[in-house]
């Protein structure tokens, strides 16, 4: 004779981790749900036109926004995204389809690795001594190179992993035809992955339209336009945020540097929004 | 009757690795007749059809050493050109695998790979090639329609078109109808004994009745040795083999 287990036990242990687990994703969205308010509440008092388009200015001139640190950041990290994805692709390409097991690519995947692991300032530092003091200036350019060093191994992992999503089903069919390896990779297997490849790329772009750390050794920062963005430092919203909030005395520019992160919340919330409903939604 | 020979495969081995697959296969596929292959699961009777059009050498470590001749001509040798190989041999695999474009541009995708043509003339091939897979009827008003939103035995014949429409000399066939419905499958079997008026068909299938109803000719796979190859009419009614009767009377497999 079998003696049951008490069902009443197996029920309470089944409802104590549903309410477990309810309460830890209570947690993640209660803190984020926090971090925007205070960023909302502290920032939106602030938000204007002229704010929003005026350069910065030092303290006590009227008129001063942060016009050109939103700019510099774009700029920053557009360029960084062109000067990421080619070489990311391109070589997640070849680990995911023609290096595979070979030793080049497993050297690579973990270089990737260990560069994604590595603490940005360290990118920063990096930029600066190659650069920065060979040339003798900080520039816009130098904090671009230092976020596409960032974003680089993170295209290239993501590149590999999509492609790795792709059923062999699929190459095998293209190949099939008469497809050369290249044209049936490109062509038919990067294309059945291109909401993923999409995503990655845009996720990344998000995440260093935030990064501080590297452009302060780098872009560092400029009352002005970004017109000499080759040549002179350039400023970018990040570092806005940091010299405003941390390095000041004044309440005035405490509450421009929150309605900058407002702005540069808004934006990384925006892509993340867009990324969602443009490449996860159209899947099959 | 005198039967021309398309393919035979000559001592034929397979390796994955250091694991022999194959052992000394001698097979002969007749000119525009269907040859079904059939055998229990791991008897390689996929990893011999995917020979003959070595699409085995996408994987490393896999290798196959002695000769299949496509009309007399061994195309296991260096100088056989494998893309030119793949368009006079074409395959269609267990699960339906319609490229991520519409359904006219599925069709043309190979039309435009090995054939400089017009606009035109694609269209009409593609029409063609959707007619001959039986599919035209339905989706002659949604050309520009995903060939993912088609149901899983349209997207098998929207498979056959495409590799139809560069006109191949062979089909290969590799469990075609295994992850399809019965009704759809009874559609695409109907398709295939359609074909063999132009084409040369090798069809592996797990399922006997399918290679009764379909097949000129059956051969029957076990443990990497070909049992027996005969007319179906015989293996199905009056094998030479013990373990080819047992196997068709369902005893094991």
């Amino acid at each position: 004779m079998m003696t049951p287990r008490s069902l009443f036990f197996r029920k309470c242990i089944n409802h104590l981790l549903s309410l477990f687990t309810f309460f830890s994703i209570s947690v993640a969205l209660g803190g984020m749900g926090w971090i925007l308010y205070t960023v909302f509440v502290h920032g939106l008092p602030v938000l204007s036109w002229e704010f929003l388009t005026s350069p910065s200015k030092p303290y006590g001139e009227p008129g001063a926004g942060v016009g050109n640190a939103l700019l510099g950041t774009l700029l920053m990290t557009l360029g960084a995204t062109l000067l990421a994805v080619p070489p990311g692709l391109a070589g997640g390409v070849y680990l995911a389809e023609f290096g595979k097991h070979s030793s080049l690519a497993s050297v690579l995947r973990f270089c990737a690795n260990v560069l994604m692991g590595l603490p940005s300032i360290l990118v920063g530092l990096f930029v600066y001594a190659v650069l920065v003091t060979n040339t003798g200036h900080f520039s816009g350019l130098a904090g671009t190179i230092a976020l596409a060093v960032i974003m680089f191994p993170v295209i290239l992992r993501t590149t590999e992993d999509m492609l790795l999503m792709v059923p062999d089903a699929m190459r095998e069919s293209a190949l099939a035809l008469g497809m050369s390896r290249m044209r049936a990779t490109l062509c038919i297997v990067a294309r059945s992955a291109r909401n993923g490849l999409a995503t990655g790329i845009l996720l990344s772009l998000a995440r260093v339209s935030g990064e501080t750390a590297p452009l302060l050794f780098t872009a560092l920062f400029a009352d002005t336009w970004p017109g000499g963005f080759f040549t002179e430092p350039t400023a970018s919203a990040p570092v806005l945020i940091t010299e405003y909030t941390t390095n000041s005395p004044f309440e005035s520019m405490h509450a421009m540097g929150w309605g900058t992160a407002l702005v540069i919340a808004a934006f990384v919330l925006l892509v993340n929004i867009v990324t969602r409903c443009f490449f996860y939604e159209n899947r099959h | 009757m005198k039967t021309d020979i398309k393919i035979s495969a000559r001592n034929l081995n397979f390796y994955y690795g250091k694991h022999q697959a194959l052992f000394d296969n001698n097979l002969d596929i007749y000119a525009n007749k269907i040859t079904a292959v059939i055998g229990p699961s791991g008897c390689g009777k996929s990893t011999h059809l995917r020979i003959y059009n070595r699409i085995f050498e996408l994987y490393r470590n896999q290798k196959a050493t002695g000769e299949v001749l496509l009309d007399g001509k061994n195309i296991l040798s260096s100088d056989m050109d494998i893309l030119k190989l793949r368009h006079r041999v074409g395959m269609i695999f267990q699960k339906p695998t319609p490229f991520p474009m519409s359904i006219a541009d599925n069709v043309a995708y190979p039309l435009n790979l090995h054939y400089k043509l017009s606009r035109s003339e694609i269209a009409d091939r593609v029409e063609a090639a959707l007619r001959g897979a039986s599919l035209w009827d339905e989706v002659k008003d949604k050309l520009k329609a995903s060939g993912l939103a088609l149901s899983g035995g349209q997207q098998q014949r929207l498979c056959i078109a495409r590799a139809l429409a560069a006109e191949p000399e062979v089909l290969l066939m590799d469990e075609p109808t295994s992850a399809i419905d019965p009704v759809a499958t009874l559609r695409i079997e109907e398709l295939v004994m359609e074909l063999r008026k132009k084409y040369t068909i090798v069809i592996v299938t797990h399922n006997m009745q399918q290679a009764s109803r379909i097949s000129d000719r059956t051969a029957f796979f076990y443990k990497g040795r070909i049992v027996e190859v005969d007319e179906t009419a015989t293996i199905f009614t009056n094998p030479r083999h013990q373990q080819t009767e047992d196997y068709i009377t369902g005893r094991f497999g």
